[in-house]
């Protein structure tokens, strides 16, 4: 993974709210504006933004995705902070474009906007410096680490916040490394594989008995969470950001 | 389990014929083999991370300095005694290999296990012209005589288990049926015992050559690459020129490696340093020692931005850790090379047929665990089956586009806010229209297996805008 050496820092910063989340999970939207404002940051929400162009560059067709993130690059011009909350949107920004664009005139352009970009949870711990969280959670979770996060800040920035909330454990599952089967286009492509790397990962999750299943991308939770409901034993699932607001507002500290 | 209908892909297509059996063989001894590798690394290096990215430096190096390190090695070989041999390609590497044995009237050839003879099929070549070549690793010559193929690149019969190996025995006239283990391995090492005997000749690969000193590297765990150089007065070994590593030194890096991310073992119970043929006054060992270096396409790799394949020292790791080859198995993969390394080796290697295999590429979820977390010398093997994504895109769209959903659409979409914003708000329709008849492909073989979330386009912007006209 191509993790920037240095990236843009500051309270001032703008949210990509991801294509998935403006379809489908506003909630984590919501959640990723109010835990930002609550630990001081100014968010403003570009309108024009739509998708980082992971779809198409993961399809194989870079002169699409290539034509999304520099959609990306005009939309969210400025120099501060982009925050995403969605691991697989951030690296698709510094690590994907980075193969897309190496042969592009606009590749100084594309890789500023890259360098700009966060994952929520490794922003909080790693832009602005916050180390624990307050608040209470009393539930077993179960964290799924997505693939698109190996090599960056996130998983550990996600166990030390959700970690540091009173009452939470965090119960371990087998085969941690293995995908969840999601992989964006392949789910449809590859139904049969997804599915039963879905299963699989199911049935993992499962044995460690936890009451919720968190992750810090809602691409994965879609497809385990769909698959669950499907077979008939339907798990709640949570983005991290959603855990960290929920303790928040169950303490009065936020609206 | 309830299954979920196939569509077009061919891997995905295999998965539905791959048998619980063979899933459960294949699926516990990948998993086995990466928490041994992880275990082991961890255990024995302070920083395993480092130490692979150490070989991955090594291997680039001396690939960027292939043109100074191959007629190094050339000259050590032939310093050493050796003879030294080049193929352009399978047909090139078969035709010189027939001749070496030919001319010394060579009909009966044991075999080390060798992934290189495998590409370029050699054992049907030798035995069309009357030649027997046996393979010697257990597991090889279990594959040998069920007429089968290899289905992973370290541990060939993964697919199979021991009452179909008993079969296998017994069919073969190797003793009636008995599927202990221990007995197999033992009619084995008696029928091989033979064989090793009465061979003129020995074909090994190699799994390093060392361009400073010609010794040629070979690691096994059955002492069958040993038996097959001990008799024996000739000694071919086939190896692609991408083996070559500097210097003696930098064995201590590969070995340690690669026996770790192979097996989970510290070390194979045999790693054999061959300098030559026999010198005077040795015993034993062949008189004769040719090393074919083949090329095969790999030249050609080098002058590419999928170069960095090349670094692959064949141990598997990628196999064993990849989801879709624990659900797909080796066959899946329709070539020699299966998993993520044969994603990316085998329709690079099949040069002007790339198109037949440029479906293996797309048959991952870019999960980024075999180059991240398993390969040894840091390949990033995720990265180039996505270049060969574009590459497939860029020279076959009417074929790859099979794989996925077209993209133009959606490109449309995505660069025009007005129309992105209008199509989610009418994607709120999808709420009330029963998917599971819904007759968009994508859309179903999402369905088939999985709900859809409520559909809540536009929820968002309705939120934030109403939140800043407060």
């Amino acid at each position: 993974m191509i993790v920037p050496a240095e990236r843009a820092v500051g309270k001032q910063v703008q949210l990509m709210a991801t294509c998935l989340y403006d379809a489908f999970f506003d909630d984590v939207a919501r959640a990723t504006v109010q835990v930002l404002e609550y630990l001081g940051c100014e968010v403003v929400f570009p309108e024009g933004q739509t998708c980082c162009g992971q779809p198409a560059f993961n399809a194989g067709d870079w002169v699409v995705a290539r034509k999304v993130v520099r959609h990306a690059a005009a939309t969210f011009s400025g120099s501060g902070p982009i925050v995403v909350p969605s691991g697989s949107c951030a690296a698709m920004l510094f690590h994907g474009a980075a193969l897309a664009f190496e042969h592009e005139p606009d590749w100084p352009a594309v890789r500023e906007l890259g360098a700009r970009t966060w994952e929520v949870l490794d922003f909080i711990v790693s832009g602005l410096g916050v180390r624990k969280w307050e608040g209470e959670c009393r539930k077993k979770i179960a964290f799924h680490s997505s693939c698109h996060l190996r090599g960056t800040g996130t998983p550990a920035a996600a166990r030390l916040l959700l970690g540091s909330l009173r009452g939470l454990e965090i119960v371990e599952h087998a085969e941690p490394e293995q995908c969840c089967g999601f992989g964006g286009t392949f789910s449809v492509s590859f139904p049969h594989i997804s599915a039963n790397m879905g299963r699989l990962k199911l049935e993992n999750i499962r044995a460690a008995e936890p009451d919720l299943l968190v992750a810090a991308d809602m691409s994965c939770l879609m497809h385990l969470r769909g698959l669950a409901e499907k077979l008939g034993n339907p798990l709640p699932v949570k983005h991290a950001i959603q855990v960290l607001r929920d303790a928040l507002s169950a303490e009065g500290k936020i609206k | 389990m309830n299954k979920v209908p196939c569509f077009g892909q061919p891997v995905d297509k295999f998965v539905a014929t791959v048998s619980d059996e063979v899933y459960h063989s294949v699926h516990s001894a990948s998993a086995i083999k990466s928490d041994k590798r992880r275990e082991l690394l961890a255990r024995d290096f302070p920083d395993p991370r480092r130490l692979r990215e150490i070989a991955g430096q090594i291997k680039r190096h001396t690939l960027d300095s292939l043109d100074k390190y191959l007629p190094l090695a050339v000259a050590s070989l032939e310093r050493n005694g050796a003879k030294v041999h080049f193929a352009a390609d399978g047909d090139e590497a078969r035709r010189v290999i027939h001749q070496i044995l030919q001319e010394r009237g060579a009909r009966k050839i044991v075999k080390s296990k060798s992934m290189v003879t495998e590409e370029i099929h050699l054992n049907d070549y030798l035995a069309e012209r009357g030649i027997e070549a046996i393979e010697t690793d257990l597991g090889e010559f279990i594959v040998q005589i069920d007429g089968d193929q290899p289905s992973h690149i370290v541990t060939p019969i993964v697919h199979k288990n021991r009452r179909q190996i008993a079969e296998s025995f017994e069919r073969h006239g190797l003793g009636a049926y008995n599927d202990d283990p221990e007995t197999i391995t033992r009619r084995a090492r008696k029928f091989m015992r033979d064989k090793y005997l009465a061979a003129d000749a020995g074909i090994t690969g190699a799994n390093f050559v060392v361009a400073e000193t010609g010794r040629l590297v070979l690691v096994t765990n059955e002492g069958n690459s040993r038996f097959s150089l001990a008799a024996p007065r000739l000694h071919i070994a086939l190896v692609g020129i991408e083996k070559i590593v500097p210097a003696d030194r930098d064995l201590a890096v590969f070995l340690n490696l690669l026996v770790r991310s192979a097996t989970g073992q510290q070390f194979t119970a045999y790693t054999e340093f061959i300098t030559g043929p026999r010198a005077d006054g040795q015993r034993s060992g062949p008189s004769e020692t040719h090393v074919v270096f083949l090329d095969n396409g790999r030249s050609e790799i080098l002058a590419t931005e999928y170069r960095d394949i090349l670094r692959c020292i064949r141990c598997g790791a990628c196999l064993n850790i990849c989801p879709v080859y624990r659900q797909a198995s080796g066959h899946a993969y329709r070539s020699v090379y299966p998993g993520p390394i044969g994603a990316v080796l085998s329709p690079l290697l099949a040069g002007g047929d790339f198109a037949r295999l440029a479906d293996l590429p797309k048959a991952c979820s870019v999960c980024g665990a075999c180059g991240g977390d398993a390969c040894p010398v840091c390949i990033p093997l995720s990265d180039l089956l996505l270049r060969l994504r574009d590459k497939a895109k860029r020279e076959h769209a009417s074929l790859s586009a099979r794989g996925v959903p077209p993209m133009g659409g959606f490109a449309e979409l995505a660069a025009r806010p007005v129309l992105w914003r209008g199509a989610l708000s009418a994607g709120r329709a999808l709420n009330y229209f029963p998917l599971d008849l819904a007759p968009v492909p994508p859309l179903s073989r999402w369905t088939a297996a999985r709900t859809l979330p409520e559909f809540r386009g536009g929820e968002f912007r309705r939120w934030w805008k109403k939140r800043h006209h407060e």
